[in-house]
């Protein structure tokens, strides 16, 4: 017992420490990335490639001045991005990162709690994480955020719909609602994640998901509730400093909860593309070696003065997580590890590639598209995994 | 443990069960609705119902107290005033009240007998398999009828909007 409480503390705090640096970092991600699509170089100037930016964003923020407009609703003006951020943390804790590990004796899964029911649970955190936006949107007595908190609600409650709908069909191949067994039953090689597995592959309900998770993270093409060309910036132009900066995490950790979902349901979770036996714990190392030689060539070759010792530097440290890849001790916990980090960066990477290349809808064609289309498609897609899923057992 | 979880959040569900009533703006009583909501979700849990809890917040808290909050919002509606605190209603309102609680309490301990009192965790058909199991064999008439009934409650939505768009 005690040695659970303490084994679920360390567990805690490392999750926490972990999500939060990837929160602040997976901006600094989000801002390269997109000015690389529209052909600039983003944030340069503090730290090598901008890489200290997320520090001085939070130093930025920490010690901005909090305004407080008059006229607010206080309790809830207050109450709402501590709302907005509690809901969007709780849900990581359900989430299984990889399989049981051994330290010292102490054996434990490598997620903080399993629930029976954690597909359920994550939905209803969600669905309640819509008050932080609405409340905001209420309380700061201003026709931009009302109008930005509407849109929200409006938007999430439609959503949520082809969204429950999609996750039920993966659900009915694995045949449970614990996402630690959801994972174990796609165990095997990529035919058997339930993206293509059979009696019928889920690709269908893996798009309708993805798309849903747009519109539920607000996030473009759906970002309606912050369109800033009329909203000003929608539910949040009443925050400033470290209450503007939790909607922010907010979203971004609502971003990698959604992710984590979409692998979780129809990606295999931590599971490799292919069994140990065909090599598929040498693919890290593959990868990151060949990284760093690339930086070892251009090393040798620099284009500016510096990168004659920054590059070849970058390229010894992947060349050394290379070899800590094949190490057996740690190879049991940190190949999940790095299968399941890839395939929710994967994800993340397309959640920001989208921003870059999509406009915004309109909001007749945002309504219309979830209740004409998504909804109807999500409803045809389950009846059919239903039917086969009979058939075959 | 158990005891004192239920007994905190029964005197949650109930404080705000209150304040639905006495709060005379429609955000706090709505607010205060899903405190109801999630506090009797979280009694489901103790009882060992965890598919009804997480239904309970999914459908209550998580969707129709959105609309409400989301009609509310829209019509902008503000704090209503109070009135109608007469003398007869308030004579006569404590003494039923009194009297309505004393019935219900008089009822609940004759139909259900000390001997099968429940117990934290005690309740087993609280699963997911349990629950779609008993609504498709046992409770298959009333779950279909239901559903016809939620059919036609939205059908006649639809009617009612449409004759006002024309």
């Amino acid at each position: 017992m005690d040695s659970f409480i303490v084994v679920s503390l360390i567990k805690t705090v490392m999750v926490f420490a972990v999500l939060l640096t990837t929160l602040a970092y997976l901006q600094w991600v989000e801002r390269k990335v997109i000015a690389h699509i529209q052909v600039r170089p983003g944030p340069y100037v503090v730290g090598p490639h901008g890489l200290l930016q997320p520090l001085a964003d939070v130093v930025k923020l920490l010690t901005k001045e909090d305004v407080r407009p008059p006229f607010v609703h206080k309790a809830l003006y207050l109450a709402a991005p501590f709302m907005a951020m509690t809901l969007a943390l709780m849900s990581i804790c359900v989430i299984p990162f990889g399989p049981v590990i051994r330290v010292g004796g102490v054996s434990t899964w490598m997620q903080l709690t399993d629930l029976n029911i954690g597909v359920l649970f994550v939905l209803a955190i969600s669905s309640m994480g819509v008050y932080g936006v609405a409340f905001a949107g209420w309380a700061s007595n201003n026709k931009y955020a009302l109008l930005g908190g509407l849109r929200s609600s409006a938007q999430m409650i439609s959503y949520e719909l082809p969204m429950s709908i999609a996750i039920a069909s993966p659900l009915l191949l694995s045949n449970t609602l614990s996402l630690r067994t959801l994972v174990e039953s796609q165990a095997g090689s990529f035919w058997h994640w339930n993206v293509l597995r059979g009696p019928f592959p889920q690709i269908f309900a893996f798009v309708i998901f993805l798309i849903s998770a747009f519109a539920e993270t607000n996030r473009i093409p759906f970002d309606l509730p912050e369109a800033e060309n009329e909203l000003v910036a929608g539910y949040h132009t009443e925050y400033s400093s470290m209450k503007f900066a939790s909607f922010f995490m907010a979203e971004y950790s609502n971003m990698i909860t959604v992710s984590s979902m979409a692998v979780l349901l129809f990606l295999g979770g931590w599971m490799a593309p292919w069994p140990v036996r065909y090599g598929s714990s040498i693919v890290p190392t593959v990868v990151f070696a060949f990284a760093g030689l690339i930086a070892l060539y251009h090393g040798v070759h620099p284009a500016r003065r510096r990168e004659r010792y920054s590059l070849p530097a970058t390229g010894i440290v992947f060349l050394a997580i290379a070899a800590i890849f094949l190490l057996p001790i740690v190879q049991t916990w940190l190949l999940p590890l790095f299968w399941f980090c890839a395939k929710v960066g994967a994800i993340l990477f397309a959640f920001i590639w989208v921003r870059g290349t999509l406009p915004r809808f309109r909001y007749d064609q945002l309504m219309g598209f979830t209740w004409k289309f998504l909804f109807p498609a999500a409803i045809l897609n389950l009846l059919v995994t239903g039917f086969l899923v009979a058939w075959v057992s | 443990m158990d005891v004192i979880l239920f007994f905190v959040f029964a005197l949650f569900a109930v404080a705000c069960a209150i304040n639905v009533v006495v709060q005379t703006h429609p955000i706090a009583s709505a607010i205060s609705l899903i405190g109801v909501m999630a506090s009797l979700a979280v009694l489901y849990l103790l009882l060992g119902a965890e598919f009804i809890a997480a239904a309970q917040v999914i459908v209550y808290a998580g969707a129709i107290m959105v609309l409400f909050v989301f009609v509310i919002m829209l019509l902008n509606a503000g704090a209503e005033s109070k009135s109608g605190r007469s003398l007869v209603a308030q004579a006569l309102g404590v003494p039923s009240l009194v009297a309505l609680l004393g019935i219900l309490a008089f009822f609940v301990q004759r139909l259900f007998p000390r001997e099968s009192a429940t117990h934290f965790g005690g309740f087993t058909g609280g699963t997911a398999k349990a629950v779609g199991k008993a609504l498709f064999t046992t409770y298959l008439l009333p779950f279909e009828a239901t559903s016809i009934l939620i059919l036609i409650a939205i059908v006649g939505a639809i009617v009612l909007a449409y004759k006002e768009m024309d």
